[in-house]
């Protein structure tokens, strides 16, 4: 883990870097669209209380000045599948919202949604020396966590300490200076195909640009449409893209499972296509305008225009009804949410205090969603938006855009990780200087 | 002769089966694009490379030296024309206030002849050397519209002549030489003062002969002694000496004297003031020899045959 260790320290150096310089690139590797927007820091908090959005939790220091979201390309069930095609894609992106910020990006935070996450909550103690917890027993105990196999070619993308206990004291956020015996930690890991990071350096790099952080879309999404209370109290995030379903679950303001539906909107486009006999952009259409899940007496009578252009005068003159369009719809819609309700089991969501469930992403607009998943999920279930953020455009603040907004409040405010917190001395190698200098630091 | 009829919708007959446009940038342009960017490429190309072509066309231009006298030539006449127009002239010079001497002097001062450029006219430098003229006070000179230079003379008014070794100077009242004089003659109205530095002290002369009233008629002028006090000089040889402090009270306690006692009528020759406590007097050569004779002594010449102890200088 020493290796990983490093690369994220020194990623989160990049961030620092970038911030210094006050611009940082998000840019969101979606299935369906990749989204890119050019934040602006100031530091100070200059940026207040303009057109209505108020000083909002500490993410007023920084501003949108430019953002842009073209057709994605080359992606797969959120992986990169075509590197070219989806450098090309980065390169439109950028090249957009560069133009739109007039400002050079050269640091970006990237996400991505695929690559089978998988989460494990380890748990590690120690013993205090000093009776005491100082800076270096929290990282201390953070590296005496006992990792199981992730398995091979696995990355840790989050390593996010989520509960502290000294002695039979639990539920600490930040046990630094508490007395005790006995330091206790559970932290959070999420892995992910480590091909797929490797992928996605390689392809940012081929842009120009630097990774400066990378993050989970569906704990980038979770962190713009969950409100507070909810990721205190505990809640359900569930983020409908178009190459699969992420569901994130926060309690006490932690993400503590994360895992991905492989079953997106993509698939319900294929449906459509597959059942009508149309052509994928067709289907998509239709799914974006005339899409639904609950279908009632009117849209039986509701005609549709498929179109074409076959040639073929029969075939472009079809029509189908709404209800046509829904009855292929829902079906799939309801096995993604049969998916998700299996997740949730699997991480126990039954047990939480709180059970509030916020659907967000593309998928979620579509209409009566929240009445289906009612059915299947459980009874607390909002559709939400993204927080906003100053000076985002009021096209990219539907739901879709949610993973960048997330992932800009990351990039403002990153939580705690494992790597934010000095490496124990022991981990250097022997004989090292700088494991003398550690020593020296931790025990004078 | 067959004709084809196309039957495909009329989308399909105007596009050809041309490849759909990438809508990503190249790498070549989206490199650019990001160079662009660049705060310091983007100030150099937009203001370094326009400032350097400048620069170099204008130095290749003024290279050749032909071209320099030419720029140079073009630039003085274009500058001489502005200057040398209409209302710019200035035709005639107005003298107020000067005799007819400072006002020749004052057309002969003027550099340029009228009409000239009031451009050529340095009014600064003029009024300057204008105050160089001990006969002018102050000056006041201005290009009046109409091509008109107006010059405001106040001269200054003599009070005092100040016979000094060189000859004879006319002063104002605060001592500054008006004009020369060739004799006394030619101002009798004006008190005469003698004596080195006695120009330094008009005021206290001025006020010394106001304070003469009652013998200005027998007064013949005032001498400086050794830069420090005043001899007021009378017709008939008499001299009143007065201190260096408080000239007036001594002279007007002399005049009361004089008043009471008619002792300027006597045959007195110096009266000596210069300690105010103790007025001495010097008798005249004849009253010392009435005095002498009628105490049976011989009378003494001017010359002096017998040594006389002298009281008081």
């Amino acid at each position: 883990m020493a290796e990983l260790y490093q690369t994220q320290r020194a990623m989160r150096n990049m961030r620092r870097a970038a911030l210094q310089r006050g611009v940082i690139g998000i840019l969101d590797i979606g299935t369906s669209k990749i989204a890119c927007m050019v934040l602006k820091f100031d530091g100070t908090g200059t940026f207040r209380e303009t057109d209505g959005v108020g000083p909002m939790a500490g993410q007023a220091n920084f501003r949108v000045i430019g953002a842009a979201s073209t057709r994605s390309r080359g992606v797969r069930r959120g992986e990169i599948d075509t590197m070219a095609e989806t450098e090309r894609a980065i390169r439109t992106v950028v090249a957009a919202a560069q133009k739109l910020a007039g400002v050079r990006v050269d640091h970006v935070i990237a996400c991505m949604s695929g690559g089978r996450p998988a989460s494990y909550g380890l748990n590690g103690e120690i013993t205090l020396q000093s009776g005491k917890v100082t800076e270096h027993d929290v990282a201390s105990v953070m590296a005496a966590c006992d990792t199981p196999d992730f398995g091979r070619g696995r990355e840790v993308l989050h390593a996010q300490p989520v509960n502290f206990a000294v002695d039979n004291r639990s539920g600490l956020g930040d046990p630094r200076d508490h007395a005790g015996n006995r330091l206790a930690c559970d932290m959070h890991v999420l892995t992910i195909d480590g091909d797929l990071i490797g992928n996605l350096v390689q392809c940012i790099r081929r842009c120009d640009l630097e990774l400066a952080g990378i993050a989970s879309a569906g704990y980038a999404s979770a962190r713009a449409s969950l409100v507070e209370d909810e990721q205190e109290l505990g809640s359900a995030c569930i983020d409908f893209g178009g190459g699969g379903t992420s569901v994130s679950i926060f309690v006490k303001k932690h993400m503590i499972f994360a895992d991905h539906v492989r079953i997106g909107g993509n698939l319900v486009t294929q449906d459509l296509a597959q059942g009508l006999r149309v052509s994928l952009p067709v289907a998509e259409r239709l799914k974006t305008l005339n899409g639904g899940v609950e279908a009632t007496g009117r849209d039986d009578r509701e005609m549709i225009e498929v179109g074409g252009d076959t040639g073929d005068w029969e075939a472009d003159r079809r029509t189908v009804s709404r209800a046509d369009v829904i009855g292929v719809m829902r079906p799939r819609v309801e096995e993604i949410l049969e998916n998700v309700r299996q997740v949730l089991d699997a991480a126990g969501f039954d047990h939480m205090p709180s059970q509030q469930i916020v659907l967000t992403g593309g998928g979620s607009q579509i209409p009566g969603l929240d009445g289906l998943a009612t059915r299947i999920l459980g009874p607390n279930i909002r559709c939400g938006r993204p927080l906003r953020i100053d000076g985002l455009a009021h096209q990219l603040t539907d739901p879709s855009f949610s993973s960048a907004v997330g992932l800009a409040l990351f990039a403002a405010h990153p939580q705690d990780e494992w790597w934010d917190f000095e490496m124990p001395a022991d981990a250097y190698p022997a004989r090292s200087l700088k494991r003398a200098y550690r020593w020296f630091r931790n025990n004078w | 002769m067959s004709v084809v009829i196309d039957h495909r919708s009329r989308n399909q007959a105007e596009q050809p089966s041309r490849p759909k446009r990438d809508p990503a940038p190249s790498r070549l342009k989206y490199r650019l694009e990001r160079m662009w960017l660049t705060p310091l490429y983007r100030r150099l190309v937009r203001v370094g490379l326009p400032a350097f072509l400048i620069a170099m066309t204008a130095g290749l231009w003024l290279a050749d030296e032909g071209r320099r006298a030419a720029l140079s030539e073009g630039l003085a006449g274009l500058v001489e024309r502005v200057q040398n127009r209409e209302a710019f002239q200035v035709t005639m010079m107005t003298i107020e206030g000067a005799s007819p001497a400072v006002d020749k002097a004052l057309r002969g001062m003027l550099p340029v002849d009228l009409p000239a450029s009031s451009f050529d006219i340095d009014l600064a430098a003029l009024r300057l050397q204008v105050l160089q003229l001990d006969a002018v006070e102050s000056i006041d000179l201005r290009i009046k519209p109409g091509g008109i230079l107006s010059a405001t003379v106040t001269e200054r008014q003599p009070a005092l002549l100040w016979r000094h070794a060189r000859g004879i100077d006319m002063l104002d009242k605060s001592g500054h030489r008006v004009a020369s004089v060739t004799s006394r003659d030619v101002r009798p109205n004006l008190p005469l003062i003698a004596g080195d530095g006695a120009d330094l002290v008009t005021q206290e002369a001025l006020a010394l002969i106001d304070a003469a009233g009652p013998i200005l008629p027998r007064l013949r002028g005032l001498v400086r002694k050794g830069e420090r006090r005043w001899d007021v000089i009378l017709d008939k040889g008499q001299m009143i000496m007065l201190p260096a402090e408080g000239a007036v009270t001594a002279l007007e306690a002399a005049i009361a004297l004089d008043h009471a006692q008619d002792m300027l009528g006597r045959d007195i020759s110096v009266v000596d003031l210069r300690d105010p406590s103790r007025p001495i007097v010097r008798l005249g050569l004849d009253a010392r020899n009435t005095l002498r004779t009628a105490r049976g002594m011989l009378p003494l010449g001017p010359d002096g045959k017998v040594i006389e102890e002298r009281k008081g200088g």
